[in-house]
C-alpha cells in the first residue's frame, strides 16, 4: 500500500491542518513506513471476531437529569483567543 | 535536617508527622533543588511562591492526620490545575490556564500535599522520549544527553532526580511505565478505569490512565491509595472495592504463580534485558512462588493495532483545538482557513502526524479495512489475557526491549521510536494494570526495568510482588547530580 501525496492532501483537508509541499512529502513517507508496519495486522483473520468497543464490561450509570454547573459563562469564556463578554468571536462566515 | 531531598515519600510523610519536619523546611529544599536543575529542564510551569505560601499556612494549622500531610509534590503538566496553567506540552495549550481541577490532583490536595508546579512531557503525551514537548527536552538524571524516556519524561526525570518526592503521570501505551524504567523508579499504570480521568488532557480515551511514579514500591502503594477514586464526573471510572493498598501491601507472596509469556522474548532484545528477566524469574522462585510459562499468542499484533486505535481516538479528541473556545488561535483569511493555520502551527511534528493517522484510518473507505480491524484483534489480545489468567496471578515480563537511549538517537524514525513501548502496549489495550520497577543495570550502567502486570481491578496482587521482588533486588540508584554547578 503506497499513501500518495494527494492523499495527504485530501487527509490535511480533512485533519483540518494545512500543510504545504515539503511537509507533505515528509508525511507521505512516514505515514507509508507507518502503515507498512500496521499490515501486519492482515496476517490475522478477524472475521469470526466481534471488536473490542470497551475493556470495562461495565454499563453506563443514570443520573438524574439536573443542572449542576450554573453561571459559569464567564469560566467558559475565559481562555478563549477573542471573545466579546457574551460570545466567541471568529472570522467573518457569512457575507 | 540535611538531605531532605534524598528521603523516601514515606520518610516525608513520618518526619512531618512526627514534627522532625514542617511543610515549609520540605518544600523549600524541594524549591532550592529544583533551582539547581534547570538544566533537566523538567518543569514547564513552576508554582514556587504559592507552594511557600501554602506549606507556611500548613504548618500554621497542621493536619497530621492527612495522607500526604504539607508534602510538596510536581505534577506531569497534562492534569488540569485551577489557576495554575497546563499545557499538554504544546504550544496550542501555552496560554490556557483551567478553570477547574482534575479529579485526580483534586484528591491528591485533598490529603495535604501542595502544588510545586508541572512538569515537562510529551506533546498531548504522543512519544517515548519527551522530545515532542514544545517546551523542548528533558534530561535524564543518570546521565547528560540521555532521554528520560516519555511521554511522562518530566515526572520520571523529577522523581529520579529529586526534585519532588513523588509525582503522577499518565500512561496511554507506556508513558508511565517506561520513563520508570529509563530512570530506575517505580511506576504503576492501573487498571483503566481506577482512576479518574476527569480534568486530564485527552489522548486515548480507552487506553489513558493517570498513576503514580516514585521511589520506591510502597510510596506508590500509597499514592495509588490516595488518587484512586470512583467518580461520577468520568463516565468510564468503575465502582469497584478499592484496597488500602499501602496498610495491606506485604512481601508475601508464596503460592503465587507468575506466568513468563515466551512472546516477550522478541528479536533482537539485547543479552542484557533476557539475563534481567532470569534473574526476576529467580527471585520470583526465592520468595516461594512458582513461575509458569505462558503464551499470549497475539503480543506482536499490539503495537500495530495500538497505532490504529491511538491515533484514531487522539484525531477525534484533537478535533477540539480550533482556535475558538481556547488556546492558541493563528488569524486566517476566513473561518476554515483559520482552523486550518491554527492547527498548523499550534500542534508539532508528531502530533500532526498522529492526527492524520487517525484521520485517515476513520476515513470513508478505510474504517473497516483499518480502525475495526484494530478493534477486532484488539479483543484478541484481551482473549489471550483471559486465558493466561486462568493459570496465573499475575504476569511479569520486562520493561523495555532496552535502557535508555541519547537525546535525537530515534527521533527521524517514528516506528524504531514506536517499538520502545512493544512490551508496555498490550497492558493498555487490555485495560490491564502493570508496573515498573527498576531492576539491575546494563554495561553502561543505565538501569534496566522488570514489568508485573495483574488482573483488572488486582493492583494490591502486582504491588505486593513489586514489594517482594523489590527487596530481593535491592536497586541503588546511580544519581550523581552531574547538572549541578
Amino acid at each position: 500500500m503506497s499513501i500518495d501525496l494527494k492523499t495527504i492532501k485530501h487527509i490535511s483537508k480533512l485533519s483540518r491542518i494545512s500543510v504545504d509541499e515539503k511537509k507533505a512529502e515528509k508525511l507521505a513517507g512516514d505515514l507509508n513506513s507507518i502503515f507498512d508496519f500496521i499490515e501486519k495486522l492482515n496476517e490475522l483473520k478477524t472475521d469470526n471476531v466481534g471488536p473490542l468497543t470497551s475493556v470495562a464490561e461495565t454499563t453506563l450509570k443514570l443520573r438524574p437529569d439536573e443542572v449542576k454547573s450554573k453561571n459559569i459563562r464567564e469560566q467558559i469564556i475565559k481562555n478563549s483567543p477573542q471573545d466579546n463578554e457574551d460570545y466567541f468571536v471568529v472570522p467573518k462566515v457569512i457575507e | 535536617m540535611s538531605d531532605i531531598t534524598k528521603q523516601s515519600l514515606t520518610e516525608l510523610v513520618e518526619n512531618i508527622k512526627n514534627k522532625k519536619l514542617s511543610s515549609t523546611d520540605v518544600t523549600k529544599a524541594f524549591i532550592e533543588r529544583a533551582e539547581q536543575s534547570k538544566e533537566l529542564n523538567t518543569y514547564i510551569t513552576e508554582d514556587f511562591t504559592s507552594a511557600l505560601d501554602k506549606a507556611k499556612k500548613f504548618d500554621q494549622k497542621p493536619n497530621l492526620d492527612l495522607k500526604l500531610p504539607g508534602i510538596p509534590m510536581a505534577v506531569k503538566d497534562l492534569f488540569c490545575t485551577k489557576d495554575v496553567k497546563t499545557t499538554a506540552g504544546s504550544k496550542i495549550l501555552n496560554n490556557f490556564v483551567p478553570t477547574y481541577e482534575s479529579t485526580v490532583t483534586e484528591n491528591i490536595w485533598k490529603e495535604g500535599a501542595i502544588l510545586l508546579g508541572k512538569l515537562n512531557c510529551d506533546e498531548f503525551a504522543m512519544g517515548s522520549s519527551n522530545e515532542t514537548s514544545f517546551f523542548g527536552n528533558v534530561q535524564n538524571p543518570i546521565d547528560k544527553d540521555l532521554v528520560p524516556g516519555g511521554s511522562s519524561g518530566g515526572s520520571a526525570s523529577a522523581v529520579a532526580g529529586q526534585l519532588t518526592p513523588i509525582t503522577i503521570g499518565t500512561d496511554t501505551g507506556g508513558s508511565i511505565r517506561q520513563p520508570a524504567s529509563f530512570t530506575g523508579t517505580v511506576g504503576l499504570k492501573p487498571t483503566y478505569g481506577s482512576c479518574s480521568r476527569y480534568g486530564i488532557v485527552a489522548f486515548a480515551s480507552s487506553l489513558d490512565q493517570a498513576g503514580p511514579m516514585a521511589q520506591n514500591v510502597k510510596d506508590c502503594a500509597l499514592l495509588q491509595e490516595v488518587i484512586s477514586t470512583y467518580d461520577s464526573k468520568d463516565s468510564t471510572s468503575i465502582d469497584f472495592k478499592r484496597n488500602q493498598y499501602s496498610k495491606e501491601l506485604t512481601n508475601n507472596i508464596k503460592g503465587k504463580k507468575i506466568g513468563i509469556p515466551k512472546e516477550y522474548r522478541v528479536d533482537g532484545m539485547p543479552k542484557e534485558i533476557e539475563d534481567l528477566w532470569q534473574k526476576g524469574i529467580q527471585y520470583i522462585k526465592d520468595c516461594g512462588a512458582q513461575t509458569i510459562d505462558i503464551s499470549l499468542p497475539h503480543t506482536s499484533y499490539a503495537l500495530p493495532t495500538y497505532y490504529i486505535v491511538a491515533p484514531a481516538e487522539a484525531s477525534s479528541n484533537l478535533a477540539r483545538y480550533d482556535g475558538v473556545k481556547y488556546g492558541f488561535r493563528a488569524e486566517g483569511e476566513n473561518l476554515i482557513d483559520m482552523y486550518e493555520k491554527t492547527r498548523s502551527e499550534g500542534f508539532g511534528a508528531e502530533v500532526q502526524r498522529r492526527i492524520m493517522i487517525g484521520t485517515y484510518v476513520l476515513s470513508s473507505g478505510y474504517y473497516d479495512a483499518y480502525y475495526l480491524k484494530a478493534q477486532k484483534v484488539r479483543k484478541l489480545i484481551k482473549n489471550d489475557f483471559d486465558e493466561a489468567y486462568k493459570k496465573v496471578d499475575a504476569i511479569l515480563t520486562p520493561s523495555t526491549p532496552s535502557s535508555a537511549f541519547k537525546i535525537g538517537e530515534k527521533t527521524n524514525d517514528p516506528v524504531s521510536m514506536y517499538l520502545n513501548d512493544i512490551f508496555t502496549v498490550p497492558v493498555n489495550l487490555a485495560g490491564l494494570p502493570g508496573i515498573s520497577i527498576p531492576a539491575g543495570h546494563d554495561s553502561k550502567g543505565y538501569p534496566l526495568g522488570l514489568q508485573i502486570i495483574g488482573k483488572a481491578f488486582d493492583e494490591q496482587n502486582i504491588l505486593n510482588i513489586a514489594f517482594a521482588l523489590e527487596e530481593k533486588i535491592n536497586f541503588k540508584n546511580k544519581i550523581t547530580d552531574w547538572w549541578i554547578k
